[in-house]
């Protein structure tokens, strides 16, 4: 009897010691398990992905992922309760606010691209979308090159001021290049005629045309500055436990159509404030990324099925 | 800390092909001092005229001196430039208010004028006290002579007035170049807007902002330096004009 | 020309401007001057206290600080804050700031710049036979500071000390440029999302102003009480 209970304290002796060297937290998920809270950074204009609603509350197709990832993350560490906090980003403000851990998620419209992979990282990839531009019909402007010397409004901070500045520099078009705050700024300037078109993401022009007063003046263009590029949430650089929490979660989520389900309610159906539908069915790449979930900032590795 | 410096981006190319990032930030100096420059020449025209106004004897001039101030002085400087570049031009008739918001160099017009007319409030103060430094024999000694109050103004009072207000205009000079940075909002990319954008672009957070501290801490040497040599220059033997 | 804006906006979003913007706004205010004040208070003595080398510190400071473009330093410690805080408390990672911190932190440091020279203006004013009388009675310079100068100084200084509080009010406008919700920030946001951008900038505006009004009033009044008792 006495020997079966040394042997039965020195097995549970040796496994919690294996429970203990588990449980060696580092990076976000240490200060998450310490302090009790996760911070999601949000943004203010990005429909469908991550905006305010009428009682200024962060919702979006974004935000609900980064519900799911929460949910992984709590689970992951065992608590109880696990408060999260929201905090307003810009385009501007996302990554220095990531890397000064004022964020732990950045759930937006965020592009991965090799570029920014140097300072953050990213999970598994939630939308796919070109750059293009959007104008007043009356303003007859079709291609890239009709925006020779006119003045042109995007948001700072982005791959799309970016890629205008590149175009600029590369097609010698002497374009007035006006950088905004936020994107309901971007697209204000060109309904108030500062500007005669806007440069964002397609998919976020779509959906200010759709929102705004009259969406018959509007017209965006056929030309894309640049092929279609992966969102991703974004998360802290060499930070391989938190990634492979925030992979797991997102992988589940998309494999398991729950993903599809989710695109459906921003994308095809009314959504808050005004009841809008955006009607965008699933593209064919986004389709094959929820069955087989990449984080690649590779555009070209997103094929359809 | 997972911030990785790099003091060498200043010499990579940016990504607006003109240059490096180095010569964004100095191309941003230029149009801080422009701007700077423009401004503070609208508000020494109007705030002289203005602070002359506010120490005539007829009360009217003294009450539209008196509104002018108040005016300018209790706005927030944000606040007026935007009433400058979002509303006035929604308030004009809708031609002119077109031509106002597809002028090229919109906001730098709007910034020289918006920050000119909010510090011509503060130098029509700094005449004020100015003139009514002097001790008040000048004014009666130049009626007494036969001198009217525009003569009296213009060859007795406001000559030495001004070389009184040197140091304090000095100041507010310093303080008109810190506040075009104000007009980054209206979209005027001055040093501290190619700063951003150089942050925006580059990531390198610290190293962008601090070459702007750099340059603005060289641009009031250098403006502090100037202007000492110049109140040397114009100084009146014998007056104590402010040290 | 008034004849198509939307004023209604305006009475629609009073809740949200003043409960969540003019709070964070007036907070902001009340608790920078504060701290200014008292930040401040503490670099005009040791620019007064004739050590050297303090002396040259505080210098630095203020010289520093009124060099600075506000926008600037607003950029600077929002960015910079969380990694001061984890070299302060030495932990593994930055500490996280809120907005509404790291605007106090950045506006206590920076008007304390400007309250420093009011304050060595004010200190300066006090005639030297206070503090040698002081002296003579054996009081320390810390007695003499806190009983006898500090509080003459005080109240010497309080309308220029005002008139400096009313123009923090209106630099707390600047936190625009970081997207963060004080009073011009909710306007704006207002502004944006309903497409109102007259009626919205025009109220602010006009908010402002009746503040700042009123209160540079008020000062006038205090400053023609005080001088009456002087």
């Amino acid at each position: 009897m006495k020997c079966l209970r040394t042997i039965g304290l020195a097995l549970a002796a040796t496994l919690s010691a294996g429970q203990v060297n588990a449980e060696e937290l580092t990076g976000t998920l240490k200060k998450v398990k310490e302090t009790g809270t996760i911070t999601i950074g949000y943004r203010d204009s990005s429909i469908p992905f991550s905006y305010l609603d009428d009682n200024q509350k962060p919702i979006g197709f974004a935000i609900d992922i980064c519900y799911r990832i929460v949910d992984a993350v709590k689970q992951e560490l065992k608590l109880d309760t696990l408060a999260i906090e929201f905090n307003p980003v810009t385009s501007s403000t996302r990554i220095p606010l990531l890397a000064n851990g004022t964020i732990d998620l950045e759930c937006g419209s965020t592009t991965n691209n090799a570029d920014r992979l140097k300072q953050v990282a990213f999970t598994n990839t939630h939308f796919l979308t070109a750059t293009r531009f959007v104008s007043k019909k009356s303003s007859n402007l079709t291609s890239i090159d009709d925006l020779k010397g006119k003045s042109v409004v995007s948001t700072s901070g982005t791959t799309n001021i970016k890629q205008l500045t590149e175009a600029n520099a590369a097609r010698n078009l002497g374009i007035n290049i006006i950088p905004a705050k936020e994107h309901a700024e971007s697209f204000l300037m060109v309904e108030t005629d500062r500007a005669v078109a806007v440069v964002l993401d397609d998919i976020l022009l779509a959906s200010f045309v759709a929102g705004s007063k009259d969406p018959d003046a509007y017209v965006m263009s056929k030309d894309a500055f640049s092929k279609p590029e992966p969102y991703g949430i974004m998360l802290r650089k060499d930070d391989p436990a938190f990634k492979k929490v925030a992979d797991r979660a997102t992988a589940a989520l998309y494999t398991s159509g729950e993903g599809l389900r989710l695109y459906d309610k921003w994308f095809m159906q009314k959504i808050a404030p005004k009841g809008l539908n955006l009607n965008a069915p699933i593209s064919p790449e986004l389709r094959r990324e929820f069955a087989v979930p990449s984080d690649s900032p590779d555009p070209d590795s997103y094929k359809a099925m | 800390m997972n911030y990785h410096w790099n003091w060498r981006i200043f010499f990579e190319p940016a990504p607006n092909g003109i240059g490096t990032y180095l010569d964004m930030l100095l191309s941003g100096l230029v149009l801080t001092i422009e701007t700077a420059l423009c401004a503070w020449i609208i508000a020494l025209v109007f705030g002289s005229v203005v602070g002359v106004l506010r120490t005539l004897p007829s009360k009217t001039a003294s009450w539209v001196g008196f509104a002018y101030v108040e005016f300018f002085r209790n706005m927030p400087l944000l606040v007026q430039l935007f009433i400058w570049f979002f509303v006035l031009p929604e308030l004009l008739p809708p031609s002119w208010g077109l031509w106002m918001k597809q002028m090229p160099y919109a906001p730098f017009y709007t910034a020289a004028i918006g920050i000119g007319l909010f510090m011509s409030a503060r130098v029509a103060e700094q005449t004020r006290a100015g003139i009514n430094s002097l001790p008040r024999g000048q004014r009666l000694a130049a009626t007494a002579l036969g001198l009217t109050t525009a003569q009296a103004y213009a060859y007795v009072l406001l000559p030495m007035a001004l070389r009184i207000i040197m140091p304090p205009l000095t100041s507010e000079f310093l303080s008109t170049i810190k506040n075009t940075s104000v007009a980054i909002t209206i979209g005027l990319i001055e040093l501290t807007g190619e700063a951003r954008a150089m942050q925006e672009f580059s990531f390198q957070v610290f190293e962008a902002f601090t070459a702007a501290t750099v340059l603005y801490l060289l641009v009031n040497i250098v403006v502090v330096t100037a202007m000492r040599f110049f109140e040397r220059a114009i100084a009146i033997p014998g007056y104590i004009t402010g040290k | 020309m008034f004849a198509n804006f939307d004023f209604d906006v305006i009475r629609r979003s009073l809740a949200y401007l003043f409960v969540d913007g003019m709070t964070f706004t007036l907070t902001l205010t009340g608790l920078s001057a504060l701290g200014g004040l008292i930040f401040g208070t503490m670099i005009a003595l040791m620019r007064l206290s004739g050590l050297p080398l303090l002396g040259r510190i505080a210098a630095l400071y203020v010289d520093l600080m009124r060099s600075l473009p506000l926008v600037l330093v607003i950029f600077w410690f929002y960015f910079l804050v969380p990694y001061i805080g984890q070299w302060l408390t030495g932990s593994s990672r930055p500490i996280r700031v809120g907005a509404f911190a790291s605007s106090l932190i950045t506006f206590v440091l920076f008007e304390a710049a400007y309250f420093a020279e009011i304050m060595r203006a004010g200190i300066q004013s006090i005639s030297k036979g206070q503090p040698a009388a002081a002296q003579a009675l054996g009081l320390t310079y810390g007695q003499t500071m806190r009983y006898i100068v500090l509080p003459q100084a005080f109240r010497n200084m309080v309308p220029v000390l005002l008139t400096q509080t009313i123009v923090l009010f209106q630099d707390t406008s600047l936190v625009y440029v970081l997207s963060i919700p004080d009073f011009l920030g909710a306007a704006s946001k207002v502004a944006q999302r309903d497409g109102r951008l007259v009626e919205m900038y025009l109220f602010a505006a006009a908010v402002y102003f009746v503040i700042s009004c009123a209160a540079s009033f008020g000062v006038r009044q205090l400053q023609s009480r005080i001088a009456v008792m002087r």
